[in-house]
């Protein structure tokens, strides 16, 4: 069952104010969360605009009236009148009790709407204001996977795979399908739409259009580790011929990403550069939420049907990732290792001591580059 | 020795846990320990050891422990901000080519403990200390409840707070960001020290945070003089019931889910590990059910403050008693429904998403009605301008920008685009700064008089104030342009030169700041230097309105010779209206607690026992273990608990201020 996304009325007064006042504040500054280059950005940030209105009907009193009797009482000025024992008054009561409660059920019933029409899993029902969805439009799915410190995008239908290279049509509905290999990180595209997190072993889903062709930026918005600041990447909007384009390039890619290819590219690394592959292993987006990209893994949907009891339930042929994990406790004294100091030089290219280790992650600086990354970097563009 | 010895012995801690490869850093240990050592050899030459011992690091007394609590605050209040200073820095100057100073594995320990000092070592300590010195008093109460266990509550903070700075030193702090998020807090992504530093040193000093609430609820709940009924109670004192029920009900919370944590870590449990059935979701929803109402422990106690100090310095009753104590109550208990807005990009559906949403704005409904009751404490009021009022004046109107924000945040589309954003970070600045620590300063300014007997230096003070407020103008507005700019946070570098100048501007803010704490620093040393010219004889210094007014300043170690009778919410102010005369005889022996070195030994040995679990020197830990367990067993058979001041001494004391009072009292006749 479907229903009808209820739109914002466009913020046009609010809009214009914010346009005239901006150049002046900005100075020639891209304030890209108001004035982005996605529908779903776009509502959010006529949103912002209305909700900051309607709170500023009360704020801006509260200002003034602190203003205006912080100077009028002040205790040099003998003419005001000073009574030192009114403390109540009912009617006053109600005012300042009722007018945040109007104000409230105002922004509330903007939130519940605004919130159920722009939520990220709800498939989008306009590709811009006036533009409604065909009925039987199919959105592109894109998948994305944040690994140690870089975006994995992998595109089903085309066959094609990118690292840190974000391409998108022009109008058209786009659904993100997101997990991470790892620790948590946040989907953020400024330009498009609000962000989403990216978490192991589960699916976050984002809805999204963008409207204008061009180069935009994304990156994760959650701190994940030491190569953290390094985790961004370029979006790139493009009409259907030049998307279509992009895609038969891609697919030239010299390098497949088939698992074991991942393993590799999900060890940390930092600073990447854009990066292109076939997409080769057909359920890889399902075995990196299921922990099981390594040989000998069993998947957690598997143990999970397995747990549930369910009939189809394969035989467990590996284990799952983590049940050799062991605390702190359970380690011999040689195991403990060494915690350094926190300025303690580290190792300049941890995982060439250890190539693989877990520990790397902790490391300042990850491998220059992986080779299988090195070979695959995108041809400069423009 | 062969190396499986040592690792048992000293566990993970090895030479390179030391900052021997550091020429800047082993001279800078090396000053803090020529220093640590001139301090110590000073207060041996002055033989002040057994002055401090006994007059404060024992003391049971409510009024030093306050103190004490106060003085870390400032002490880490340093701490926290030198951090703040390097992460502007960073970030000012890390474009392009540019990588800054501070290589990944700094700064993000820089970040972390910025955050994990500022809330859980500056402003804790701060708002512990107000309540405790300040509570006992309003309520015509000579301690709190439980004596000792304030004392023993102190010193856990205390030990608490000795970890992270011991993290400086020795090994590293966390990477995490300020609440270690799961799973990058789990032994996988974190196998260093660092998070076990910060689980100790939380798990601390939360024993103390929880058992000074349940003090300081007992002592409201029990203790206050006869005739203050629940709707008699000072306002400020009404505010830390709140925040004490709010303590006892959240901080059990921090506790398990670090126990959690910890387990993961320790046995190879996996509570929020990725895998074999771990979660890491549930550490985000509780450490928030937690986080959130902390929140609100932060900023309540303060909004009692400010109540205080706008109807003193109005020269008026405040407006709207009644509504302004349900106000608080709704607070409280809305505190415990809003803890997913802290988590809306985690894919909730749209209603939860809406719920949290829209029960976070109801909050501000609440709060707004707070707002405008100080507004209307002062219209009609004859409003003198001293230094707790201008920081509250200040305070009302940068929170109400930081709250306009927040229920903007509160809105789940537009979080979606703010969230971890630079905005974010400036809104709770905004609230943080504008209401927590501007109320710490309005508190400190209001009643420093009552604790030392001298009022603050007014000139430094209004410096100090102006500094601060413009600083935090120019600190933090940048911010929320940056987060419209699609900025986020916990950034080490960027690449887009035309943000460079907004950092830049933040950076000047910081410094502004920080000329705002050193003139608060200089103001207490020019206030102590001319401490006779700045002395209150009276004991009400700003012509107070509750029974903390009422004794001297600074007050006796009883605080009060007979129990106040109250029979107006102003008690003191009412007892002034009735030219109530003040007791000059028949005083009688009081019954004291005794001081004990309990509390300062047993929060030592937990702090061995914190820094043996972190290390993996488990045979310290056990010993340390036994030790905590043998001391308190044997403090319980401790029957010298108590003392009585002579009723002679009483006399000799409460004759003395009489003799101080007798000028202002002809004069006042």
């Amino acid at each position: 069952m479907t229903m009808r996304t209820p739109s914002l009325p466009p913020a046009r007064s609010l809009r214009t104010a914010a346009a005239l006042a901006a150049p002046a504040l900005l100075g020639g500054c891209d304030w890209v969360v108001m004035n982005p280059a996605g529908d779903v950005a776009r509502q959010q940030a006529n949103l912002i605009l209305w909700s900051t209105g309607l709170m500023l009907l009360i704020i801006v009193p509260v200002i003034v009236l602190t203003v205006l009797f912080a100077w009028k009482y002040r205790a040099t000025n003998e003419d005001a009148e000073h009574r030192p024992d009114w403390d109540h008054s009912t009617g006053l009561e109600l005012v300042i009790w009722s007018a945040p409660l109007l104000i409230v059920i105002a922004l509330g019933a903007l939130t519940w709407i605004s919130t159920h029409a722009l939520d990220p899993y709800r498939p989008l029902s306009r590709i811009a204001s006036g533009k409604p969805l065909a009925k039987n439009d199919r959105p592109l799915e894109i998948q994305v996977v944040s690994l140690d410190w870089k975006w994995l995008f992998i595109y089903p239908e085309q066959g094609v795979a990118t690292v840190n290279e974000l391409v998108l049509p022009v109008n058209r509905q786009v659904r993100f399908r997101l997990t991470s290999s790892s620790v948590m990180n946040t989907f953020y595209v400024p330009t498009l739409a609000g962000m989403i997190y990216t978490m192991p072993g589960m699916e976050t889903r984002l809805h999204a259009v963008l409207n204008r062709p061009g180069r935009f930026k994304g990156l994760s918005a959650n701190y994940s580790g030491a190569g953290f600041s390094g985790m961004h990447f370029t979006v790139d909007g493009m009409d259907d011929a030049g998307f279509a384009k992009w895609v038969s390039e891609a697919r030239t890619a010299k390098q497949r990403l088939d698992l074991p290819t991942y393993v590799t590219l999900e060890k940390p690394s930092e600073n990447v550069p854009a990066a292109r592959f076939v997409a080769a292993a057909p359920q890889l987006f399902d075995r990196v939420i299921g922990m099981c990209t390594k040989p000998g893994e069993t998947c957690m949907q598997a143990t999970m049907m397995k747990d549930a009891g369910h009939p189809n339930a394969a035989a467990e042929t590996g284990k799952p990732r983590g049940s050799d994990g062991e605390g702190a406790l359970q380690k011999q004294p040689e195991e403990k290792g060494s915690s350094p100091h926190r300025n303690a030089p580290r190792e300049s290219a941890p995982g060439t001591s250890k190539p693989g280790s877990e520990a790397n992650r902790s490391m300042t600086s990850a491998d220059p580059l992986p080779a299988i990354l090195a070979r695959s970097v995108a041809p400069a563009r423009s | 020795m062969s190396d499986s010895f040592l690792k048992t012995i000293f566990g993970r801690l090895t030479l390179e846990s030391f900052p021997i490869h550091e020429p800047i850093l082993i001279a800078t240990f090396a000053g803090v320990a020529v220093g640590g050592v001139a301090v110590l050899a000073a207060l041996t030459w002055f033989k002040l050891w057994g002055y401090l011992w006994k007059e404060w690091f024992t003391s049971v007394d409510h009024k030093k422990i306050g103190i004490m609590y106060m003085v870390l605050g400032i002490v880490m209040l340093l701490r926290g901000f030198a951090d703040a200073l390097m992460m502007r820095a960073q970030q000012a100057m890390a474009f392009g080519a540019n990588d800054g100073f501070l290589p990944a594995h700094h700064y993000d320990q820089v970040f972390t403990a910025h955050g994990v000092i500022m809330i859980f070592f500056v402003a804790m300590p701060f708002v512990t200390g107000l309540m405790n010195y300040v509570v006992p008093l309003q309520i015509g109460a000579r301690d709190v409840s439980f004596p000792f266990l304030n004392n023993f509550s102190f010193w856990m903070t205390a030990a608490g707070a000795a970890i992270v700075m011991m993290s400086l030193f020795v090994g590293e702090f966390a990477r995490t960001g300020w609440l270690a998020m799961a799973p990058l807090s789990g032994l996988d992504y974190s196998p260093d020290v660092g998070v076990d530093y910060y689980i100790w040193a939380l798990q601390i000093a939360g024993v103390g945070t929880l058992l000074s609430g349940v003090n300081l609820l007992a002592t409201i709940i029990k203790m206050r003089a006869p005739g203050m009924g629940l709707m008699k109670m000072p306002i400020f004192t009404w505010s830390a019931l709140a925040t004490n029920v709010l303590i006892v009900a959240a901080f059990p919370v921090l506790t398990a889910v670090l126990a959690m944590l910890s387990l993961d870590r320790y046995v190879g449990t996996h509570f929020f590990t990725n895998t074999m059935g771990g979660n890491p979701m549930m550490y985000v929803n509780m450490i928030w059910i937690w986080g959130h109402p902390e929140v609100y422990i932060l900023i309540l106690p303060l909004f009692g403050v400010f109540s205080e100090v706008t109807s003193t310095f109005s020269g008026k009753r405040l407006f709207g008693y009644t509504s302004m104590v349900y106000a608080l109550l709704v607070i409280t208990i809305l505190a415990y429904l809003v803890w997913l807005h802290h988590f809306f990009t985690m894919g909730s559906g749209a209603s939860v998403n809406s719920f949290f949403g829209i029960t976070t704005m109801i909050i501000s409904i609440p709060t707004g009605a707070k707002i405008f009751n100080w507004l209307f404490t002062m219209y009609k009021g004859r409003i003198r301008f001293e230094l707790p009022m201008m920081w509250t004046i200040a305070f009302m109107i940068t929170f109400v920008i930081g709250g306009m924000t927040g229920v903007l945040l509160a809105v789940p589309p537009a979080d979606f685009v703010l969230h971890n954003s630079l905005f974010l970070i400036a809104h709770f600045h905004n609230v943080i700064i504008g209401g927590v620590l501007f109320g710490t300063f309005a508190g400190l300014n209001y009643w420093f008089p009552k604790a030392f007997g001298f009022k603050l230096d007014k000139f430094w003070g209004t410096i100090s104030f102006w500094f601060w407020v413009v600083g935090f103008y120019v600190a933090f507005m940048p911010l929320y342009v940056l987060g419209l700019m699609g900025v986020t946070r916990r950034l080490r570098h960027f690449d887009d030169p035309s943000l460079q100048i907004w950092f830049i501007i933040a950076a000047i803010g910081a410094v502004l700041i920080a000329i705002g704490i050193a003139a608060l620093l200089i103001q207490f040393y020019v206030s102590f230097r001319n401490r006779e010219a700045l002395r209150d004889t009276t004991g009400d210094p700003w012509n107070g309105r509750s029974l903390e007014w009422a004794t001297s300043s600074p007050p006796p170690a009883y605080n009060f010779a007979f129990t106040p009778v109250v029979h107006d919410l102003d008690a003191w102010y009412d007892m002034k209206s009735q030219k109530a005369v003040r007791p000059v005889d028949g005083f009688r022996a009081i019954h004291m607690p005794r001081n004990t070195g309990t509390g300062v030994i047993l929060a030592g040995l937990s702090a061995v026992i914190g820094v043996a679990m972190i290390w993996y020197m488990w045979w310290l830990a056990i010993l340390g273990f036994v030790a905590l367990l043998g001391v308190a067993i044997v403090h319980t058979f401790n029957y010298d608990r108590d003392y009585y001041i002579p009723a002679d001494e009483v006399t000799a004391v409460e004759n003395a201020r009489t003799t101080q009072l007798a000028p202002a009292m002809v004069g006042g006749a």
